[in-house]
Protein backbone atom coordinates (compact mmCIF):
# COMPACT_ATOMS: atom_id res chain seq x y z
CA UNK A 1 0.00 0.00 0.00
CA UNK A 2 1.39 3.40 -0.89
CA UNK A 3 1.50 6.10 1.71
CA UNK A 4 -0.80 8.32 -0.35
CA UNK A 5 -3.69 5.91 -0.02
CA UNK A 6 -3.43 5.58 3.78
CA UNK A 7 -6.26 7.00 5.81
CA UNK A 8 -5.57 9.14 8.86
CA UNK A 9 -7.32 9.56 12.19
CA UNK A 10 -8.11 12.99 13.67
CA UNK A 11 -5.08 12.55 15.93
CA UNK A 12 -2.55 12.10 13.10
CA UNK A 13 -0.95 15.53 13.52
CA UNK A 14 -0.70 15.00 17.29
CA UNK A 15 1.01 11.60 16.80
CA UNK A 16 3.61 13.27 14.59
CA UNK A 17 4.06 16.15 17.02
CA UNK A 18 4.67 13.60 19.81
CA UNK A 19 7.36 11.92 17.70
CA UNK A 20 5.28 8.85 16.81
CA UNK A 21 6.92 6.41 14.42
CA UNK A 22 4.19 6.04 11.83
CA UNK A 23 3.42 2.76 10.05
CA UNK A 24 0.58 1.53 7.84
CA UNK A 25 -1.93 -0.50 9.85
CA UNK A 26 -5.30 -1.72 8.53
CA UNK A 27 -5.19 0.99 5.89
CA UNK A 28 -4.38 3.76 8.38
CA UNK A 29 -1.23 5.75 9.11
CA UNK A 30 -0.76 4.89 12.79
CA UNK A 31 1.96 5.25 15.45
CA UNK A 32 3.71 1.94 16.24
CA UNK A 33 5.62 3.68 19.02
CA UNK A 34 6.65 7.07 20.37
CA UNK A 35 10.19 8.07 21.38
CA UNK A 36 9.87 6.25 24.75
CA UNK A 37 9.77 2.92 22.88
CA UNK A 38 7.58 -0.16 23.17
CA UNK A 39 9.04 -1.53 26.42
CA UNK A 40 8.63 1.75 28.33
CA UNK A 41 5.18 2.36 26.85
CA UNK A 42 4.09 -1.13 27.85
CA UNK A 43 5.38 -0.75 31.41
CA UNK A 44 3.91 2.73 31.73
CA UNK A 45 0.47 1.36 30.86
CA UNK A 46 0.80 -1.43 33.47
CA UNK A 47 1.98 1.01 36.15
CA UNK A 48 0.20 4.30 35.41
CA UNK A 49 -2.02 5.05 32.39
CA UNK A 50 -1.61 4.93 28.64
CA UNK A 51 -3.53 6.77 25.93
CA UNK A 52 -4.19 4.86 22.72
CA UNK A 53 -5.67 6.16 19.47
CA UNK A 54 -8.09 3.50 18.26
CA UNK A 55 -10.04 5.77 15.93
CA UNK A 56 -9.35 3.39 13.06
CA UNK A 57 -11.87 0.98 14.54
CA UNK A 58 -15.39 1.03 13.14
CA UNK A 59 -18.13 2.63 15.22
CA UNK A 60 -21.74 2.32 14.14
CA UNK A 61 -25.33 2.50 15.27
CA UNK A 62 -27.57 -0.45 14.58
CA UNK A 63 -31.06 1.10 14.48
CA UNK A 64 -34.38 -0.70 14.46
CA UNK A 65 -36.45 -0.22 11.30
CA UNK A 66 -39.44 -2.33 12.28
CA UNK A 67 -40.02 -1.21 15.85
CA UNK A 68 -38.62 -4.38 17.42
CA UNK A 69 -35.53 -4.61 19.61
CA UNK A 70 -32.50 -4.51 17.26
CA UNK A 71 -30.88 -7.08 19.57
CA UNK A 72 -33.29 -9.72 18.20
CA UNK A 73 -32.02 -9.13 14.67
CA UNK A 74 -28.34 -8.96 15.70
CA UNK A 75 -28.63 -12.25 17.58
CA UNK A 76 -29.14 -14.00 14.23
CA UNK A 77 -25.48 -13.12 13.44
CA UNK A 78 -23.72 -13.41 16.83
CA UNK A 79 -23.85 -15.97 19.69
CA UNK A 80 -23.96 -13.48 22.58
CA UNK A 81 -27.08 -12.77 24.61
CA UNK A 82 -27.67 -9.30 23.15
CA UNK A 83 -31.32 -9.10 24.17
CA UNK A 84 -30.26 -9.53 27.78
CA UNK A 85 -28.25 -6.31 27.74
CA UNK A 86 -29.78 -3.58 29.85
CA UNK A 87 -29.33 0.10 28.95
CA UNK A 88 -25.69 1.07 29.43
CA UNK A 89 -24.35 -2.50 29.31
CA UNK A 90 -21.68 -3.69 26.92
CA UNK A 91 -20.79 -7.20 25.75
CA UNK A 92 -18.06 -8.87 23.67
CA UNK A 93 -19.17 -11.13 20.81
CA UNK A 94 -18.27 -12.50 17.38
CA UNK A 95 -19.84 -12.40 13.94
CA UNK A 96 -19.98 -16.04 12.82
CA UNK A 97 -20.21 -17.79 9.47
CA UNK A 98 -22.36 -20.86 8.83
CA UNK A 99 -19.56 -23.17 9.95
CA UNK A 100 -19.25 -21.31 13.25
CA UNK A 101 -16.02 -19.66 12.06
CA UNK A 102 -15.34 -16.13 13.30
CA UNK A 103 -15.76 -13.35 10.70
CA UNK A 104 -14.78 -10.69 13.24
CA UNK A 105 -15.06 -9.95 16.92
CA UNK A 106 -16.89 -6.89 18.16
CA UNK A 107 -18.26 -4.97 21.13
CA UNK A 108 -22.01 -4.49 21.38
CA UNK A 109 -23.51 -1.87 23.70
CA UNK A 110 -27.10 -1.15 24.51
CA UNK A 111 -26.63 2.58 24.97
CA UNK A 112 -27.70 4.57 27.99
CA UNK A 113 -31.32 5.70 27.94
CA UNK A 114 -30.90 9.18 26.45
CA UNK A 115 -29.84 7.70 23.09
CA UNK A 116 -33.27 6.03 22.82
CA UNK A 117 -34.22 2.37 22.97
CA UNK A 118 -34.23 1.72 19.22
CA UNK A 119 -30.51 1.18 18.81
CA UNK A 120 -27.30 -0.64 19.66
CA UNK A 121 -23.78 0.78 19.49
CA UNK A 122 -21.20 -1.42 17.75
CA UNK A 123 -17.41 -1.25 17.63
CA UNK A 124 -15.73 -3.53 15.08
CA UNK A 125 -12.13 -4.09 13.95
CA UNK A 126 -10.58 -1.59 11.55
CA UNK A 127 -9.52 -4.18 8.99
CA UNK A 128 -12.99 -5.78 8.90
CA UNK A 129 -15.26 -2.77 9.30
CA UNK A 130 -16.39 -2.42 5.69
CA UNK A 131 -17.27 -6.09 5.24
CA UNK A 132 -18.76 -6.39 8.75
CA UNK A 133 -21.09 -3.44 8.45
CA UNK A 134 -22.09 -4.41 4.90
CA UNK A 135 -22.77 -7.96 6.04
CA UNK A 136 -24.89 -6.79 8.98
CA UNK A 137 -26.82 -4.28 6.84
CA UNK A 138 -27.50 -6.85 4.08
CA UNK A 139 -28.36 -9.75 6.37
CA UNK A 140 -30.71 -7.70 8.54
CA UNK A 141 -32.25 -5.55 5.81
CA UNK A 142 -35.76 -4.33 6.62
CA UNK A 143 -35.31 -5.04 10.32
CA UNK A 144 -32.42 -2.72 11.20
CA UNK A 145 -30.21 -0.22 9.45
CA UNK A 146 -26.52 0.47 10.01
CA UNK A 147 -25.45 4.07 10.51
CA UNK A 148 -21.68 4.44 10.47
CA UNK A 149 -20.27 6.96 12.92
CA UNK A 150 -17.56 8.29 10.61
CA UNK A 151 -17.60 11.60 12.44
CA UNK A 152 -16.39 10.06 15.69
CA UNK A 153 -12.92 9.16 16.92
CA UNK A 154 -12.11 6.61 19.64
CA UNK A 155 -9.37 6.71 22.25
CA UNK A 156 -8.56 4.26 25.03
CA UNK A 157 -7.26 5.26 28.44
CA UNK A 158 -5.81 2.17 30.11
CA UNK A 159 -3.93 1.38 33.28
CA UNK A 160 -4.24 1.37 37.07
CA UNK A 161 -4.32 5.19 37.18
CA UNK A 162 -6.97 5.50 34.43
CA UNK A 163 -9.79 5.70 36.99
CA UNK A 164 -8.32 8.59 38.97
CA UNK A 165 -7.60 10.51 35.75
CA UNK A 166 -11.12 9.88 34.42
CA UNK A 167 -12.70 10.84 37.73
CA UNK A 168 -10.72 14.09 37.85
CA UNK A 169 -11.53 15.10 34.28
CA UNK A 170 -14.98 13.66 33.65
CA UNK A 171 -16.58 13.34 37.08
CA UNK A 172 -16.32 11.21 40.21
CA UNK A 173 -18.89 8.70 38.91
CA UNK A 174 -16.35 7.45 36.38
CA UNK A 175 -14.30 5.80 39.12
CA UNK A 176 -17.16 3.54 40.17
CA UNK A 177 -18.86 2.82 36.85
CA UNK A 178 -19.01 -0.98 36.38
CA UNK A 179 -16.70 -2.93 34.08
CA UNK A 180 -18.32 -3.32 30.62
CA UNK A 181 -20.77 -0.47 31.10
CA UNK A 182 -21.33 2.78 29.25
CA UNK A 183 -21.77 6.37 30.41
CA UNK A 184 -22.47 9.56 28.49
CA UNK A 185 -20.61 12.56 29.81
CA UNK A 186 -20.58 16.21 28.83
CA UNK A 187 -17.00 17.41 29.30
CA UNK A 188 -16.33 21.08 28.57
CA UNK A 189 -19.42 20.92 26.28
CA UNK A 190 -17.97 17.90 24.47
CA UNK A 191 -20.24 14.84 24.23
CA UNK A 192 -18.23 11.79 25.35
CA UNK A 193 -19.46 8.20 25.12
CA UNK A 194 -17.37 6.32 27.63
CA UNK A 195 -17.23 2.60 28.30
CA UNK A 196 -15.22 0.87 30.99
CA UNK A 197 -13.42 -1.60 28.79
CA UNK A 198 -10.22 -2.07 26.86
CA UNK A 199 -7.65 -4.34 25.28
CA UNK A 200 -4.74 -4.36 27.74
CA UNK A 201 -5.96 -6.44 30.68
CA UNK A 202 -5.89 -3.29 32.80
CA UNK A 203 -8.69 -1.17 34.19
CA UNK A 204 -9.59 1.61 31.81
CA UNK A 205 -11.96 3.30 29.43
CA UNK A 206 -12.71 3.58 25.74
CA UNK A 207 -13.93 7.05 24.86
CA UNK A 208 -15.84 7.96 21.72
CA UNK A 209 -15.55 11.65 20.83
CA UNK A 210 -16.37 13.75 17.76
CA UNK A 211 -13.51 14.01 15.26
CA UNK A 212 -13.51 17.77 15.83
CA UNK A 213 -12.92 17.42 19.59
CA UNK A 214 -10.61 14.39 19.54
CA UNK A 215 -7.37 16.34 19.73
CA UNK A 216 -8.64 18.55 22.52
CA UNK A 217 -9.58 15.44 24.51
CA UNK A 218 -6.26 13.71 23.82
CA UNK A 219 -4.29 16.79 24.87
CA UNK A 220 -6.31 17.15 28.08
CA UNK A 221 -5.59 13.50 28.96
CA UNK A 222 -1.91 13.76 28.04
CA UNK A 223 -1.59 16.85 30.25
CA UNK A 224 -2.11 14.56 33.25
CA UNK A 225 1.18 13.35 34.78
CA UNK A 226 0.00 9.74 34.85
CA UNK A 227 -0.84 9.60 31.14
CA UNK A 228 1.58 8.87 28.29
CA UNK A 229 0.84 8.17 24.60
CA UNK A 230 1.10 4.49 23.66
CA UNK A 231 1.58 3.07 20.16
CA UNK A 232 0.40 -0.08 18.43
CA UNK A 233 3.54 -2.01 19.41
CA UNK A 234 2.79 -1.87 23.13
CA UNK A 235 -0.92 -2.33 22.43
CA UNK A 236 0.00 -5.71 20.94
CA UNK A 237 2.33 -6.81 23.76
CA UNK A 238 -0.21 -5.67 26.38
CA UNK A 239 -3.09 -7.60 24.84
CA UNK A 240 -0.90 -10.67 24.31
CA UNK A 241 0.09 -10.77 27.99
CA UNK A 242 -3.60 -10.29 28.81
CA UNK A 243 -4.43 -13.37 26.70
CA UNK A 244 -6.74 -11.37 24.43
CA UNK A 245 -7.29 -12.43 20.82
CA UNK A 246 -6.14 -10.43 17.82
CA UNK A 247 -8.55 -11.00 14.98
CA UNK A 248 -6.95 -12.48 11.86
CA UNK A 249 -4.23 -14.06 14.02
CA UNK A 250 -5.59 -15.85 17.09
CA UNK A 251 -9.10 -16.18 15.71
CA UNK A 252 -10.37 -16.15 12.13
CA UNK A 253 -12.87 -17.79 9.80
CA UNK A 254 -11.33 -21.21 10.45
CA UNK A 255 -11.68 -21.05 14.24
CA UNK A 256 -14.89 -21.23 16.26
CA UNK A 257 -15.50 -19.37 19.53
CA UNK A 258 -15.15 -22.68 21.39
CA UNK A 259 -11.78 -23.50 19.84
CA UNK A 260 -10.72 -19.90 20.46
CA UNK A 261 -11.49 -20.16 24.19
CA UNK A 262 -14.38 -17.70 23.92
CA UNK A 263 -17.19 -19.96 25.12
CA UNK A 264 -17.64 -17.62 28.11
CA UNK A 265 -19.00 -15.00 25.69
CA UNK A 266 -21.89 -17.25 24.56
CA UNK A 267 -24.90 -16.59 26.77
CA UNK A 268 -26.76 -19.36 28.59
CA UNK A 269 -29.98 -18.64 26.71
CA UNK A 270 -28.15 -18.76 23.37
CA UNK A 271 -26.63 -22.15 24.28
CA UNK A 272 -30.12 -23.45 24.94
CA UNK A 273 -31.83 -21.83 21.96
CA UNK A 274 -29.13 -21.61 19.26
CA UNK A 275 -30.32 -19.46 16.37
CA UNK A 276 -26.95 -18.02 15.36
CA UNK A 277 -24.79 -18.97 12.35
CA UNK A 278 -22.95 -22.26 12.83
CA UNK A 279 -24.95 -22.99 16.00
CA UNK A 280 -24.97 -26.76 15.30
CA UNK A 281 -21.18 -26.87 15.19
CA UNK A 282 -20.62 -24.47 18.07
CA UNK A 283 -23.17 -26.07 20.41
CA UNK A 284 -21.85 -29.57 19.62
CA UNK A 285 -18.36 -28.35 20.53
CA UNK A 286 -19.65 -26.88 23.79
CA UNK A 287 -21.31 -30.23 24.61
CA UNK A 288 -18.57 -32.62 23.45
CA UNK A 289 -15.44 -30.46 23.43
CA UNK A 290 -13.55 -29.13 20.42
CA UNK A 291 -10.69 -31.10 18.88
CA UNK A 292 -8.28 -28.21 19.32
CA UNK A 293 -7.99 -25.22 21.61
CA UNK A 294 -6.26 -21.87 21.86
CA UNK A 295 -3.82 -21.97 24.78
CA UNK A 296 -1.14 -19.85 26.36
CA UNK A 297 2.39 -20.94 25.51
CA UNK A 298 5.41 -20.11 27.66
CA UNK A 299 8.68 -20.80 25.84
CA UNK A 300 11.56 -21.81 28.09
CA UNK A 301 14.64 -19.64 27.77
CA UNK A 302 14.61 -16.20 26.23
CA UNK A 303 14.01 -16.79 22.52
CA UNK A 304 10.59 -15.47 21.48
CA UNK A 305 8.46 -17.72 19.27
CA UNK A 306 6.66 -15.66 16.65
CA UNK A 307 3.37 -16.15 14.84
CA UNK A 308 3.62 -19.10 12.45
CA UNK A 309 6.09 -21.15 14.53
CA UNK A 310 5.06 -24.81 14.48
CA UNK A 311 4.11 -26.47 17.75
CA UNK A 312 5.45 -30.03 18.14
CA UNK A 313 4.65 -32.80 20.58
CA UNK A 314 7.33 -34.74 22.48
CA UNK A 315 7.65 -37.13 19.51
CA UNK A 316 8.50 -34.24 17.20
CA UNK A 317 5.23 -34.34 15.24
CA UNK A 318 3.85 -31.00 14.18
CA UNK A 319 0.56 -30.65 16.09
CA UNK A 320 -0.27 -26.95 16.03
CA UNK A 321 0.87 -23.43 15.37
CA UNK A 322 1.69 -20.24 17.28
CA UNK A 323 -0.83 -17.50 16.39
CA UNK A 324 0.70 -14.64 18.43
CA UNK A 325 4.07 -14.51 20.05
CA UNK A 326 6.70 -12.13 21.21
CA UNK A 327 8.37 -10.70 24.26
CA UNK A 328 6.20 -9.94 27.26
CA UNK A 329 7.74 -6.93 29.01
CA UNK A 330 5.79 -7.45 32.25
CA UNK A 331 6.47 -11.20 32.24
CA UNK A 332 10.10 -10.42 31.43
CA UNK A 333 10.36 -13.17 28.86
CA UNK A 334 8.79 -14.63 25.77
CA UNK A 335 5.02 -15.25 25.70
CA UNK A 336 2.82 -16.77 23.01
CA UNK A 337 -0.58 -18.18 22.18
CA UNK A 338 -1.45 -20.91 19.74
CA UNK A 339 -3.65 -23.87 18.90
CA UNK A 340 -2.98 -27.40 20.13
CA UNK A 341 -5.03 -30.64 20.08
CA UNK A 342 -7.29 -30.76 23.13
CA UNK A 343 -5.28 -33.60 24.71
CA UNK A 344 -2.27 -31.26 24.84
CA UNK A 345 -4.23 -28.24 26.09
CA UNK A 346 -3.82 -28.88 29.80
CA UNK A 347 -1.65 -26.29 31.58
CA UNK A 348 1.77 -27.77 32.30
CA UNK A 349 1.88 -29.91 29.14
CA UNK A 350 5.37 -29.97 27.64
CA UNK A 351 5.52 -28.99 23.98
CA UNK A 352 8.22 -27.84 21.57
CA UNK A 353 8.32 -24.86 19.25
CA UNK A 354 10.11 -24.94 15.96
CA UNK A 355 12.11 -21.70 15.88
CA UNK A 356 14.78 -21.27 13.20
CA UNK A 357 15.11 -25.01 12.73
CA UNK A 358 15.50 -25.78 16.44
CA UNK A 359 12.91 -27.40 18.70
CA UNK A 360 12.70 -25.10 21.71
CA UNK A 361 11.04 -26.52 24.83
CA UNK A 362 7.87 -24.75 25.97
CA UNK A 363 4.91 -25.28 28.24
CA UNK A 364 1.18 -24.86 27.87
CA UNK A 365 0.09 -22.30 30.47
CA UNK A 366 -3.11 -20.74 31.70
CA UNK A 367 -4.09 -17.40 30.20
CA UNK A 368 -3.67 -14.55 30.94
CA UNK A 369 0.06 -14.20 31.56
CA UNK A 370 -0.52 -11.26 33.90
CA UNK A 371 -3.35 -10.93 36.43
CA UNK A 372 -6.17 -8.74 35.09
CA UNK A 373 -6.66 -5.31 36.62
CA UNK A 374 -10.32 -4.90 35.65
CA UNK A 375 -12.53 -2.84 37.95
CA UNK A 376 -14.79 -5.18 39.91
CA UNK A 377 -16.46 -2.67 42.20
CA UNK B 1 43.65 3.17 16.80
CA UNK B 2 41.86 0.10 15.57
CA UNK B 3 40.19 0.32 12.21
CA UNK B 4 36.39 0.17 12.01
CA UNK B 5 34.39 -0.89 8.93
CA UNK B 6 30.69 -1.31 8.20
CA UNK B 7 28.59 -3.81 6.21
CA UNK B 8 25.43 -3.26 4.20
CA UNK B 9 23.70 -5.59 6.68
CA UNK B 10 24.39 -2.98 9.38
CA UNK B 11 27.20 -4.78 11.21
CA UNK B 12 30.30 -2.95 12.39
CA UNK B 13 33.64 -4.70 12.50
CA UNK B 14 36.72 -3.47 14.29
CA UNK B 15 40.07 -4.87 13.28
CA UNK B 16 42.71 -5.18 15.96
CA UNK B 17 45.72 -7.10 14.70
CA UNK B 18 44.47 -10.49 13.49
CA UNK B 19 41.20 -10.41 15.44
CA UNK B 20 37.97 -8.65 14.42
CA UNK B 21 35.19 -7.62 16.81
CA UNK B 22 31.66 -7.57 15.32
CA UNK B 23 28.41 -5.99 16.42
CA UNK B 24 25.35 -4.28 14.96
CA UNK B 25 25.44 -0.57 14.27
CA UNK B 26 23.78 2.12 16.32
CA UNK B 27 21.56 2.79 13.30
CA UNK B 28 20.49 -0.88 13.31
CA UNK B 29 19.57 -0.86 17.01
CA UNK B 30 17.58 2.35 16.52
CA UNK B 31 15.64 0.71 13.69
CA UNK B 32 15.03 -2.47 15.69
CA UNK B 33 13.86 -0.76 18.86
CA UNK B 34 14.01 -2.43 22.28
CA UNK B 35 16.14 -5.56 21.94
CA UNK B 36 14.92 -8.50 24.01
CA UNK B 37 16.90 -11.49 22.75
CA UNK B 38 20.30 -12.16 21.26
CA UNK B 39 21.50 -15.49 19.89
CA UNK B 40 25.27 -15.72 19.53
CA UNK B 41 27.39 -18.09 17.43
CA UNK B 42 29.40 -20.89 19.05
CA UNK B 43 33.02 -20.31 19.87
CA UNK B 44 35.08 -22.37 17.42
CA UNK B 45 32.52 -22.16 14.63
CA UNK B 46 33.98 -21.35 11.23
CA UNK B 47 31.90 -18.94 9.19
CA UNK B 48 32.16 -17.73 5.63
CA UNK B 49 31.50 -14.11 4.73
CA UNK B 50 27.71 -13.43 4.84
CA UNK B 51 26.95 -16.61 6.81
CA UNK B 52 24.33 -16.23 9.53
CA UNK B 53 26.21 -15.66 12.76
CA UNK B 54 23.39 -14.95 15.16
CA UNK B 55 19.96 -13.49 15.72
CA UNK B 56 18.79 -10.30 17.33
CA UNK B 57 15.17 -9.84 18.30
CA UNK B 58 13.43 -6.69 19.31
CA UNK B 59 9.90 -6.37 20.65
CA UNK B 60 8.91 -5.86 17.02
CA UNK B 61 10.76 -8.50 15.01
CA UNK B 62 13.63 -10.93 14.63
CA UNK B 63 16.55 -10.30 12.33
CA UNK B 64 19.73 -12.16 11.47
CA UNK B 65 23.25 -11.03 12.19
CA UNK B 66 25.73 -11.97 9.45
CA UNK B 67 29.47 -12.50 9.48
CA UNK B 68 30.86 -9.49 7.58
CA UNK B 69 33.98 -11.52 6.76
CA UNK B 70 35.00 -15.18 6.96
CA UNK B 71 36.84 -16.56 9.99
CA UNK B 72 36.64 -18.57 13.17
CA UNK B 73 34.68 -17.36 16.20
CA UNK B 74 37.09 -16.88 19.09
CA UNK B 75 34.88 -15.23 21.70
CA UNK B 76 31.23 -14.21 22.16
CA UNK B 77 29.74 -11.51 24.39
CA UNK B 78 27.92 -13.78 26.87
CA UNK B 79 26.70 -10.76 28.82
CA UNK B 80 24.20 -10.03 26.03
CA UNK B 81 22.30 -13.27 26.74
CA UNK B 82 21.09 -11.93 30.09
CA UNK B 83 21.16 -8.25 29.18
CA UNK B 84 20.19 -7.92 25.51
CA UNK B 85 19.27 -4.27 26.18
CA UNK B 86 23.00 -3.50 26.25
CA UNK B 87 22.80 -3.49 22.45
CA UNK B 88 20.39 -0.55 22.64
CA UNK B 89 22.49 1.28 25.18
CA UNK B 90 25.88 0.85 23.54
CA UNK B 91 25.62 -0.93 20.19
CA UNK B 92 29.09 -0.02 19.01
CA UNK B 93 30.82 -0.59 22.38
CA UNK B 94 29.68 -2.90 25.20
CA UNK B 95 27.01 -4.30 22.89
CA UNK B 96 29.52 -6.17 20.69
CA UNK B 97 28.41 -9.65 19.57
CA UNK B 98 31.49 -11.76 18.83
CA UNK B 99 35.18 -11.79 17.96
CA UNK B 100 36.60 -13.73 15.04
CA UNK B 101 39.80 -14.42 13.14
CA UNK B 102 40.28 -12.83 9.74
CA UNK B 103 40.48 -15.64 7.19
CA UNK B 104 41.09 -13.36 4.21
CA UNK B 105 42.10 -9.73 4.84
CA UNK B 106 41.06 -9.05 1.23
CA UNK B 107 37.41 -9.34 2.28
CA UNK B 108 37.77 -6.22 4.41
CA UNK B 109 38.06 -4.18 1.23
CA UNK B 110 34.42 -4.87 0.37
CA UNK B 111 33.25 -3.17 3.57
CA UNK B 112 32.42 0.50 3.99
CA UNK B 113 34.27 3.18 5.89
CA UNK B 114 32.38 5.16 8.53
CA UNK B 115 31.64 8.02 6.13
CA UNK B 116 30.57 5.60 3.37
CA UNK B 117 28.22 3.87 5.81
CA UNK B 118 26.80 7.22 6.88
CA UNK B 119 25.99 7.98 3.24
CA UNK B 120 24.59 4.46 2.82
CA UNK B 121 22.04 4.80 5.63
CA UNK B 122 21.03 8.26 4.53
CA UNK B 123 20.10 7.08 1.02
Amino acid sequence: MTEESLKTTPLNALHRELGGKMVPFAGYDMPVQYPAGILKEHTHTREAAGLFDVSHMGQAWLISEDGTDPAIALETLVPADVQGLTAGQQRYSQLLNDQGGILDDLMVTRPVADFGTDRLYLVVNAACKDQDLTLIADALKGRVRVERLEDRALVALQGPKAAEVAAKLFGADLATMPFMSQARVSWDSVDLWISRSGYTGEDGYEISVSNADAEKLARALLAEDAVAPIGLGARDSLRLEAGLCLYGHDIDETTTPVEGGLTWSIGKRRRAEGGFPGADTVLAQIADGASRKRVGVQPEGRAPAREGSKIQNAAGDSVGVITSGGFGPTVGGPVAMGYVPSDLAKPGTEIFLSVRGKALPAKVVKLPFVPPGFYRG
Amino acid sequence: MAERKYSEEHEWIEIDGDIATVGITNHAQEQLGDIVFVELPEVGATLNKDDEAGVVESVKAASEVYAPIGGEITEVNEALTDNPGTVNEDAEGDGWFFKMTIADPGELKDLMSESEYKDFIED
